[in-house]
């Protein structure tokens, strides 16, 4: 049994994803969901627990050797990404029940259902899996179920959006796959480990580089990294706000690791961050998302929007520790990807709740919306303290690296950027936290209270994860760091 | 009781306060019962610990590490020690002026405002009982965050414009120059720990050093040094209690304290002296002294002019630090006992004269002691002990910054001094004066004016923070030995100690 859970990992929700899709009916479709999410972080943290004893896993599928067959790999950065998706997951998966219910049509929730464990499954088969096309593949699973979950939002924009991302999604798994054929062209496999080790003495080689070049550009649109990044918030925001909290808590973060896993793994860091600008380029991007996109999500009037170009935001944190590329950058982006997938999950979950009780999430409808939800609302206070990063939440953690990480390296002027950036998610929290804490209830707002417990506990579960991972980071920040140290030594 | 169980205590009663207080929503005696048990067990607490602390024990609480290097501990000295003693001891006399006032006034969602004022003295708490400088900044923005709602409380379109102002200045000053400072102090000395002497002699150069004193000083912008003085006249727009122990005790003394702590235990003060590295420092606060005092000169509304006055009086604490000599270390440690006592005070007297008269500008006070006696005697003996005459308390941090400034021989101090206190008299004494000599406004009668004071609880507590002026005229040995004790830690030569 032990030896199958990477398997399992990537088959159990595809088999839900059937069985969800045969069954049609709602509620046994639901049921089949809820059994698929709570296994899955079972799966994962098992095998978390046994890379970190018996170091990386491979698992060949059907007994083909790995140069010809497909071969999941695990190791510590993989195995973190596993739990991060799936643990979320598990979390969020009471929530869906009522959510689902009050935004879908009875006759789709079913499918709904199904696309969404496909979409888990795509997730994690990206995450697990150690050969380049295998990528693609999952990549393309969760993304065409991505497109199917965005265009089941209520609202008819959601169509126009995901389409919007239907194009933007095929652009970027174009240019991914490009790349690869490339790295096919010159080395010979498609394992991501025999890539990396035959890399080395063509590395400088022309289609080496464009392969470089066409995945670097191909995976940063999917992880949406400024400035290519136009086909996020509208996702976001037209999606069912479950199908938001999901995505917005785990998509993105797969196209992180994957980026992560073709720099430092894959091409390296010597030829990826020594030899060619990438790190420069990536710099400039993270500080203008930091800036531009959390700017810009001040003057939204929608709040899922508005959240959603916050996340634009906050990837630039993420890739800024990855561009940083030393011991403390790369921990406190990695550190990052957790975190921050906590704090907007939870966000977007309060949001949902606000959405379920008094139907809009237009900052205008919700004025005074605090007095009536008291216990969402002050949830939404909290974690968005995370996302500014005070002290005593977990993005305070991920802060406190990126600025030592800037000082390590002497770039004084970087830290004050970081910390300056973080003052304008003051001004965007605050201006929610303002309306719906200090203006009198509007009529339309009589009668609404706080959500029911079901979906009230797994926003409160997140909000005390963000406090306590901001408390006692031991956990988060300790396999954040293994992560990163695991990703500078290679794979070789 | 060991000393890190009384810390543990001293941070759990607040916080067990604000969880309790809800649960009393629709019963306010019981509510506000909650508050006042809290605040005395608050103080039980404390003063068991200054027992310890005068005993010349430090106890020490060691929380949680957040990330290695990084962790919430805690550890008791005597400046803390006496920065908890004033905002818990105050917070009783304050829960009991809150009744009077919060009723008095009508005021609405009432047991929200016992629950933030709760978790603000938390916040006070854990700043004065920090151990590094990662714990002291996360309550100071315990301590931001948790007040902001008090700022807002009236929810009128112009308390929300001034907790706009409150909070992008206070939270954003913290993150954009406090915290970088304290990376920049872990990163150079390699732990954030406060240690007597300070942790950065011979780790830093010299300009360096007063470049990252501007960080620390501006970043604190609770101190209210110029030009970061702004959201403090504009956080008067909140219920008079607050003004009364956040914006004149604890949040402020929270910020004053935090430069104090700095440049005692991080910096040291023989290192800042030899580097030279706080000069300028002394030029800013008695600018701001000045100017401050000249502002308030020419405010009509009262609990404005007291804002300011309090901005001028924080930098007395911020010049005395900055001098960085053990005499001028004493001032500011005691100023920030005296002048809470003080302004207390006014404070009190102000908001009671709203509640019982519904007068909030110094112009309308004409004549009001006679209507109200006990509040502008108090409101006198307040201003007296600002102003620094004998007996009162406030005589005592004058003379110790007199004493640092003549050491020194620096003349600018002196003249600050000199200057401050007669703007103290103008700016205060002639409240009083109107208030006893003037004759009423609008052709009252000579002769019989019916006594109208503020609802009981108001006046009990606003006389007994007067009585506690008065009383700190004698009791200054008490935390002038604690004083003593850290700076001569700082100072193995020691200061002359005279009678």
């Amino acid at each position: 049994m032990q030896a199958q859970l990477p398997a399992l990992q990537v088959v159990l929700p595809l088999f839900g994803a059937l069985l969800a899709a045969m069954v049609r009916r709602s509620r046994p479709a639901y049921g089949i969901t809820v059994i698929v999410s709570l296994l899955m972080p079972v799966i994962s943290w098992l095998l978390l627990v046994q890379v970190r004893n018996e170091g990386p896993i491979s698992y060949v599928f059907g007994n083909w050797s790995a140069e010809l067959g497909i071969e999941y790999r695990i190791d510590l950065v993989n195995a973190l990404l596993l739990v991060l998706v799936s643990t979320v997951g598990a979390v969020i998966i009471p929530f869906a029940r009522k959510s689902v219910a009050a935004e879908i049509p009875e006759d789709r929730i079913a499918w709904f259902y199904s696309v969404y464990l496909l979409c888990m499954c795509g997730l994690l088969g990206v995450a697990i899996t150690g050969d380049a096309f295998n990528v693609f593949v999952f990549l393309e699973i969760s993304s065409l179920a991505t497109y199917i979950l965005i265009a089941l939002g209520r609202d008819r924009r959601a169509l126009l959006a995901a389409y919007q991302y239907l194009i933007m999604g095929t652009i970027g798994a174009t240019f991914y796959v490009i790349g690869v054929g490339m790295l096919y062209a010159m080395t010979g496999t498609l394992n991501l480990a025999m890539i990396a080790e035959r890399i080395v003495d063509i590395e400088t080689t022309r289609p080496v580089l464009a392969a470089l070049a066409f995945i670097v550009v191909g995976i940063s649109l999917k992880l949406a990294l400024f400035p290519l990044h136009v086909w996020l918030p509208n996702a976001y925001a037209y999606a069912p706000s479950f199908a938001t909290v999901f995505l917005a808590a785990t998509a993105t973060k797969i196209a992180i690791y994957l980026f992560v896993r073709f720099l430092f793994s894959v091409f390296g860091v010597g030829l990826v961050f020594t030899d060619l600008p990438v790190s420069f380029i990536l710099i400039v991007l993270s500080v203008a998302a930091m800036f531009g996109a959390a700017t810009v999500a001040v003057f939204q009037s929608d709040i899922k929007r508005m959240l959603a170009y916050s996340s634009v935001g906050q990837i630039g944190y993420i890739t800024l520790g990855i561009a940083l590329a030393n011991l403390n950058g790369l921990t406190g982006g990695m550190v990052h990807v957790l975190n921050h997938a906590l704090i907007k999950g939870a966000l977007f979950m309060a949001i949902g709740a606000v959405v379920f009780r008094a139907g809009s999430c237009a900052i205008e409808d919700i004025a005074g919306i605090g007095r009536r939800m008291p216990i969402t609302m002050s949830a939404f206070v909290i974690a968005g303290f995370g996302l500014i990063g005070v002290p005593g939440t977990a993005g305070f953690v991920s802060k406190w690296y990126l600025i030592i990480a800037s000082l390590d390296k002497g770039w004084w002027w970087l830290a004050f950027l970081i910390v300056a950036s973080s003052v304008i998610a003051v001004v965007y929290v605050g201006r929610v936290i303002e309306v719906a804490w200090f203006r009198e209830p509007n009529d339309a707002l009589k009668g609404v209270k706080d959500p029911p417990l079901e979906i009230l506990a797994p926003i409160l579960i997140m909000v005390f994860a963000i406090v306590y991972f901001g408390v006692d980071a031991d956990l988060t920040a300790g396999l954040a760091s293994e992560a990163a140290e695991a990703l500078l030594a290679g794979l070789r | 009781m060991t000393g890190a169980s009384l810390i543990a205590l001293a941070l759990l009663i607040p916080t067990a306060t604000s969880l309790l207080i809800p649960l009393f929503r629709e019963r306010p005696n019981m509510r506000e019962a909650t508050t006042l048990v809290g605040a005395v067990a608050l103080f039980a607490v404390v003063v068991l610990l200054l027992v310890e602390v005068m005993a010349g024990g430090r106890p020490a609480l060691h929380l949680v590490d957040v990330l290695p290097g990084l962790s919430i501990a805690f550890n008791v000295e005597p400046l803390g020690m006496l920065f908890a003693v004033i905002a818990s001891g105050l917070w009783i006399v304050n829960s009991l002026y809150s009744i009077g006032y919060m009723r008095g006034e009508n005021e609405p969602r009432q047991t929200s405002f016992y629950v933030f004022f709760a978790v603000a003295i938390a916040g006070a708490m854990g700043v004065a009982l920090a151990g590094n400088l990662f714990t002291l900044f996360l309550f100071y923005e315990v301590l931001t965050l948790s007040t902001y709602p008090l700022v807002t409380h009236r929810a009128t379109p112009e308390a929300v414009r001034a907790g706009r102002l409150y909070l992008m200045m206070l939270l954003g000053a913290s993150m954009l120059l406090l915290l970088p400072a304290i990376a920049w102090t872990g990163f150079t000395a390699g732990t954030l720990n406060f240690e007597p002497g300070g942790i950065l002699s011979g780790k830093i150069g010299n300009v360096a050093m007063a470049g990252l004193l501007a960080l620390f000083v501006f970043g604190t912008a609770k101190a209210a040094v110029m030009p970061l003085h702004f959201w403090l006249p504009a956080a008067m727009v909140a219920p008079t209690p607050v003004s009364a122990l956040l914006h004149a005790v604890a949040v402020v003394k929270a910020g004053v304290f935090t430069v104090l702590k700095i440049i005692v235990y991080v910096f040291g003060i023989d290192t800042l002296a030899e580097a030279g590295a706080s000069e300028w420092l002394v030029y800013v606060a008695g600018f701001t002294v000045v100017t401050a005092s000249l502002i308030a000169l020419r405010q009509d509304d009262l609990k404005r002019r007291l804002a300011y006055s309090t901005v001028s009086q924080l930098s007395f604490v911020v010049m005395g630090a900055a001098m960085a000599v053990s005499a001028g270390i004493i001032g500011s440690g005691l100023h920030i006992a005296m002048h809470a006592a003080g302004k207390i005070t006014l404070f009190f007297c102000a908001g009671a004269i709203a509640v019982a008269t519904h007068k909030t500008k110094v112009s309308e006070l004409d004549g009001i002691g006679r209507a109200m006696p006990i509040t502008m005697t108090a409101f006198l003996i307040g201003s007296l002990s600002i102003i620094g005459l004998p007996p009162l308390g406030g005589m005592w941090s004058k003379w110790w910054l007199m004493l640092a400034a003549a050491e020194q021989g620096r003349l600018f101090v002196i003249f600050v001094l000199i200057a401050s206190t007669l703007l103290n008299v103008a700016y205060l004494l002639s409240i009083v004066a109107r208030a006893f000599f003037a004759a009423p406004r609008g052709g009252a009668q000579e002769g019989k004016v019916s006594v109208n004071e503020a609802p009981w609880p108001c006046v009990v507590a606003l006389s007994l923070t007067a009585l506690l002026c008065v009383l700190l005229f004698f009791l200054v040995e008490i935390p002038q030995g604690m004083l003593l004790e850290i700076t001569q830690t700082a100072d193995p030569a020691g200061v002359s100690i005279d009678e």
